[in-house]
């Protein structure tokens, strides 16, 4: 059982939905990143995704594509990114961390140590879930069974052009939740078509029962709340990224802080009242 | 064409052995999906293979010939060198055959979009040119780097109509180009075909490529006979094929009809740049390991994380850190061979050709030659080397000429 799955229940149960900043690992300064992290679950993020740079992101924009050309500048490898995940447990136990990245570091890894080795280290670290961009179901069979056996979900994308029987086959396969992508396009588009969106989810639940959260193209906390009221969760990517780029460590800190803060405050208007105790569980230093 | 082939790759999920498959985003599945559709409707259909060859012969100009290149031949002192002229083809290489099987089908499949990767620029200029026949939107991605170093092709497109995107990703090269059209082809899925100019990319690229490229081998296995009969040459098939190897297309399409031939042997030259041993090259098989690029695993040159190596070659067109799956599988099995040449050895094949025999060779087209001049001197007269002559040289005078006025070649 992964930590995902106590997080999304747990959510439902509060009326409230899921927060999921993505922040390219070793961006924007090699050391950052846990500080980051933490920064980003104080700020009011439910789950965090962590973009394992690569040198051919094809499915990436430029901003996540040039956050990612730093990072490997900077030497930031798997083993250096499960080296800030476990950094980052030392001090949250709770939060449900997820890699995203390409499938030839991961290929690599194992090719160089064993079969099975990403995933066994992928968990020590503290992961739970991996989304692999360039893995379509159909050969992602062998790395699925590998993360099953050490309790990691394997998180699929749908996107607007996804077939019924696409939406069927990943609807048996996708553990954690399901990364609906917003548009035809790269992540950073510009142009977010809510209509589409709900149209796209209303085709996905009709075969996917576990949560869904929507991504790609989110670049105001205004279509944030809009998209968070049809969708479980919210992933915030290219709009983060850019907002940290090129800033200092303090300065991206503190960016990153106001806006997941600005983002949450917007999303939890359509929660139901709350208690103080819960209240004070998101006001936390 | 009942006969079983003994040669039947690859599987129905586009590997080729452990080679190849479709590793691509879960948003380019549908356009994949439908483009792949497209193709197991046409491949077979008798009109659509009729209106191919007659594209092939009307526009482009084949069958293009065999050449036997005496005095190379002579010169060199060993097994006989006979050239697969390419070169000849409309646009300047071998690019165009699979370029039209291709546009047809973006036709027949309603796209009015085209996008392609290009390396060299033959293969965006031979995309431009059949965009324009069609009266089709064409935009080539290429990295700025080859843009330098292929001026007269890129002045080429934009004369055909096609808008030339620069691309300053990465190493500014075909793979960035090659990403660059993925992200386009995600974007614009409804309208938009991509046109992928050699064997690599995801399923079903490297078959059909392939497939519409066979033609190169397709004409040799019926021209060489008649060739070796004027010479007095008792033998149906030559003792060695040999191309250069970038995504690996002109090399597939020639090697494919001879893989059951089995006497034949099969050479593909990567470009070996400063030396196979600098990791200045672009020598994917022979110094590459098992990866995933461009939505298929072939071997592709990467550092121990997984991330894709800057290549270096003389020769845009070869400049590319992958290669097509089924020369992955090829070398595995041992049905081919892979060596390298390097850039100092294409350039003095380049002018060695230009001057024996009169025929001025593109940079990637001069590495097969490279090799083909030292096989040949190690093989008796009564041996013949096919060489696929994947291209003419127009485009690469920058290029040849700084090398001469920094001291290189005469
Ligand atoms: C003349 C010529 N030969 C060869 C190549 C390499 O491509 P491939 O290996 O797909 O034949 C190119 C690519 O641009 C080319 O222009």
């Amino acid at each position: 059982m992964s930590r995902l799955d106590t997080t999304f229940p747990r959510l439902r149960q509060q009326g409230r939905k899921a927060l999921i900043p993505y922040v390219t690992a070793g961006h924007p300064d090699a050391d950052i990143t846990p500080a980051l992290m933490h920064v980003l679950v104080e700020a009011g993020a439910d789950v965090i995704e962590l973009g394992v740079p690569f040198s051919d992101p094809s499915a990436d924009g430029p901003t996540i594509q040039a956050a990612s050309e730093e990072a490997l500048r900077r030497g930031i490898g798997l083993q250096q990114v499960f080296d800030q995940v476990r950094r980052f447990r030392e001090s949250d136990i709770d939060t449900p961390v997820v890699l995203m990245g390409y499938a030839n570091p991961i290929e690599r890894y194992d090719l160089l140590r064993q079969p099975g080795a990403f995933a066994a280290d992928a968990a020590a670290a503290g992961v739970d879930g991996v989304l692999v961009v360039d893995y379509p179901p159909e050969v992602s069979g062998d790395l699925a069974a590998q993360l099953r056996r050490h309790g990691i979900d394997l998180i699929f994308l749908l996107a607007p052009t996804s077939t019924e029987r696409r939406i069927r086959q990943i609807a048996e396969r996708a553990d954690g939740y399901v990364y609906c992508v917003s548009v035809k396009g790269v992540t950073g588009t510009t142009t977010l078509d809510i209509a589409q969106v709900r149209d796209t989810l209303a085709r996905i639940r009709q075969h996917v029962r576990i949560p869904v959260g929507v991504g790609f193209g989110i670049r105001d906390a205004g279509t944030a709340r809009e998209i968070a009221q049809v969708a479980d969760a919210v992933v915030i990517g290219s709009w983060l990224i850019e907002s940290l780029a090129g800033k200092p460590a303090a300065e991206a800190l503190a960016a990153a802080s106001d806006l997941i803060r600005d983002v949450r405050r917007q999303l939890d208007k359509d929660a139901p009242e709350q208690d103080q105790a819960f209240k004070t569980e998101y006001s936390k230093p | 064409m009942t006969r079983k082939p003994i040669y039947d790759q690859p599987d129905l999920d586009g590997f080729f052995g452990r080679f190849g498959g479709s590793f691509i985003s879960e948003t380019l599945a549908q356009a994949v999906e439908e483009l792949h559709a497209a193709y197991r409707r046409y491949r077979d259909d008798p009109a659509f293979i009729t209106e191919f060859e007659e594209e092939l012969a009307d526009y482009v100009g084949r069958p293009s010939p065999v050449y036997y290149a005496r005095r190379l031949s002579e010169e060199t002192g060993g097994a006989r060198i006979f050239l697969k002229r390419e070169d000849l083809n409309h646009t300047g290489a071998h690019k165009i055959n699979n370029v039209i099987g291709q546009a047809m089908l973006a036709r027949r499949m309603g796209k009015r979009r085209i996008i392609a990767e290009t390396g060299a620029g033959q293969h965006g200029v031979a995309t431009a040119t059949i965009c324009a026949r069609y009266g089709l939107e064409c935009v080539i991605y290429m990295g700025s780097v080859d843009i330098e170093r292929q001026r007269p092709n890129v002045q080429r497109m934009a004369l055909l109509g096609a808008t030339v995107v620069p691309v300053t990703a990465g190493s500014r090269t075909l793979k960035d180009a090659m990403n660059d059209a993925i992200r386009d082809w995600v974007t614009n899925v409804d309208n938009t075909f991509y046109l992928i100019g050699s064997v690599a990319g995801m399923h079903p690229y490297p078959t059909m490529v392939r497939d519409f490229q066979t033609v190169i081998g397709r004409e040799c296995l019926t021209q060489m006979p008649v060739l070796f009969k004027r010479l007095g040459m008792a033998k149906q098939h030559p003792d060695a094929v040999i191309a250069c190897v970038g995504g690996g297309s002109n090399a597939i399409g020639i090697f494919h009809p001879y893989i059951e031939h089995e006497g034949v042997r099969l050479i593909g030259v990567e470009a070996a740049g400063l030396g196979l041993d600098t990791g200045r090259h672009a020598a994917s098989i022979q110094r590459g390991s098992p990866g995933v690029l461009h939505g298929s695993r072939s071997l592709i040159l990467q550092d121990d994380n997984g991330q894709v190596r800057e290549t270096h070659s003389i020769s845009a067109g070869l400049d590319y850190p992958g290669v097509g799956p089924e020369h992955a599988w090829l070398h595995e099995i041992g049905r081919a061979e892979y060596v390298g040449a390097t850039d100092d050895e294409a350039l003095s094949a380049f002018h060695r050709l230009s001057r024996v025999e009169g025929i001025i060779p593109a940079l990637e087209a001069s590495h097969a030659v490279a090799h083909a001049l030292k096989l040949a001197a190690s093989l008796p007269r009564e041996q013949a080397i096919l060489v696929n002559l994947s291209g003419r040289g127009d485009k690469d005078m920058e290029t040849v000429m700084a090398r001469r006025d920094s001291g290189g070649q005469p």
